[in-house]
């Protein structure tokens, strides 16, 4: 199972560091990374695979969540299943 | 494979334009819990619905964490409580209600509904008392939803159940009035009642439905308003294929959701009800939709073509992302949960007459209409028979759900607060239908042919 990442928010020192730090704490393998910084907005999309992740999906997305607000940024993690119903046939 | 426009496009639909699931909805079959001793049926019917629904909102809350989607209503559809309480030796629907509205605070649903008669060609046993018992249960409890089919295609409209109904809606008012008039706000009169409904108030678990169903009900009006926001001075024709496409991705999002549920609930899917349905929320309003195709204000001439583009497109679009479709699908004009209904309404734009055409249209009919608190129950009736008609003749469903406002005049306001909202009163015309509604009797099922 793979899930998305995605950070938006001001552009700062870290930020992919951070992200990845917590998923390496869990097991859980990044794929692929995308990254642009418009002006000084930076977004981020990341596909991980959790499918050895040794915590619940939601506990993860959570703490995502929380590492996102503690950096004031805006911070989403979803099953990579609602991109792929919503935008192939 | 999946690129960066796509993800990022999901996130601004949920995060910005109010994309979301509105309600996943259980339908459980309440057909053998029917015994003759009302007690026996209360707690057989306690039993089943929290067995059934017991990991419902669990289920749901999993799913909204996972995929990120908001979810925000779980709710349940029972058989309509008339055909249980038939078989009743003493007939108590109140007993029913209470154990309904227990059930629903057991399991931790938002809405349970089907506390309900159907009576398009008559009264049956258990009927006429349900219905005189609805503002009661409306009054007594907080998460139960009413609906009475008062008329079909097949069928005719049944002129006394009517009648009935302008004073039953009338009472679930004034039983309400302390909390401005919330009663009538959860009730429902149709005309050609979907089985399979899953949107509040009028979902019931209609007699040809399986034993435990999943249905789900899709929204999203703000994306749809703000993809032509985008699209800027394109013809009708351009208007129509986003429109198309933007609810081939809303109702995807709501199949996946309905197959996830299905799936780990092990209760099979039944339908996905393609709608936009609005919230009082800005960016979440049907009629910001239609001034944005290029009306000043929702309720100008132009409107009721603009809202047949646009319930149409939905449909078109939807069908293709969906498995199986079903319930009401189509767009919801329900004026006190629109901030732009709302607002058209107390600048005078928006009136019922042009409502009541708007809803030959689209999906449901008057919707969430406050009217003046000494409206007679015999214009009630009238409002509700005009209604009827219009879905009667054009094979579609039809609804009033209108509320009249104790105490209140035009211009005056109700707020129900949460999805409900609230809205100004708005004025009926007062000429006398009562000779008409005291008539009684049953209006014949209309002719399928010569379509003129």
């Amino acid at each position: 199972m793979r899930a998305v990442i995605t950070v938006i928010g001001k552009d700062m020192v870290g930020i992919l560091a951070k992200v990845s730090a917590v998923c390496a704490d869990h097991g859980i393998n990044v794929l692929e990374v995308t990254q642009s910084i418009l002006q000084d907005m930076f977004a981020m999309i990341m596909m991980v695979d959790i499918e050895k992740s040794d915590v619940p999906f939601t506990a993860f997305a959570d703490e995502l969540t929380r590492l996102g607000e503690s950096m004031h940024l805006s911070v989403h993690t979803m099953h990579e299943d609602i991109f792929n119903s919503m935008h192939t046939i | 494979m999946l690129n960066a426009h796509d993800i990022l496009e999901t996130i601004t639909m949920i995060q910005e334009e109010n994309l979301d699931v509105r309600t996943i909805t259980m339908g459980i079959s309440l057909l053998d819990c029917c015994d003759s001793d009302i007690d026996r049926v209360c707690q057989r019917i306690y039993d089943k619905i929290t067995t059934r629904a017991a990991r419902l909102v669990e289920v749901g809350e999993q799913i909204e964490k996972e995929y990120g989607i908001p979810i925000i209503n779980k709710r349940i559809s029972v058989t309509p409580i008339a055909m249980i309480l038939a078989a009743c030796e003493k007939k108590e629907p109140l007993k029913i209600a209470l154990t309904l509205e227990r059930a629903a605070c057991a399991v931790g649903v938002n809405f349970i509904g089907g506390y309900s008669a159907l009576v398009q060609k008559g009264f049956a046993a258990g009927d006429r008392e349900l219905i005189e018992s609805i503002p009661e249960a409306l009054a007594c409890t907080d998460h139960i939803c009413s609906s009475v089919n008062i008329g079909s295609t097949k069928a005719g409209i049944n002129m006394d159940a009517v009648a009935l109904m302008g004073k039953v809606v009338k009472r679930a008012a004034e039983l309400t009035a302390d909390r401005d008039c919330i009663g009538p706000a959860k009730l429902v009169v149709f005309c050609n009642a979907p089985e399979d409904n899953p949107f509040m108030a009028g979902a019931f678990h209609g007699p040809g439905e399986p034993d435990c169903v999943i249905n789900v009900g899709v929204s999203g009006p703000g994306v749809v308003r703000a993809a032509l926001a985008k699209a800027g001075d394109c013809d009708l024709t351009a208007v129509a294929d986003l429109i198309k496409r933007t609810a081939f991705k809303i109702t995807r999002m709501g199949q996946l959701v309905a197959s996830e549920a299905s799936r780990r609930l092990g209760v099979p899917f039944g339908i996905i009800d393609l709608s936009l349905a609005p919230t009082p929320a800005v960016g979440d309003s049907v009629a910001h939709i239609l001034e944005e195709m290029g009306l000043e204000c929702c309720g100008a001439h132009g409107t009721t073509a603009a809202l047949a583009l646009l319930n149409d497109a939905v449909k078109k679009g939807g069908v293709m992302a969906s498995s199986h479709v079903g319930g009401l699908s189509g767009a919801f004009i329900p004026v006190t949960e629109d901030a732009g209904m709302i607002a058209a309404a107390q600048c005078g734009c928006l009136r019922i007459e042009k409502l009541e055409a708007m809803t030959a249209v689209c999906s449901v009919g008057l919707d969430m209409i406050n009217i003046p608190g000494d409206t007679s129950p015999e214009i009630i009736s009238a409002i509700i028979a005009d209604e009827a008609a219009i879905g009667l003749i054009n094979s579609k469903s039809t609804a009033v759900r209108v509320i009249p406002a104790i105490g209140k005049q035009v211009g005056d306001e109700l707020s129900f607060g949460g999805l409900l909202g609230g809205g100004p009163v708005m004025p009926v015309n007062t000429a006398s239908p009562a000779r008409l509604i005291h008539r009684g009797g049953r209006i014949p099922a209309p002719l399928q042919s010569l379509k003129n």
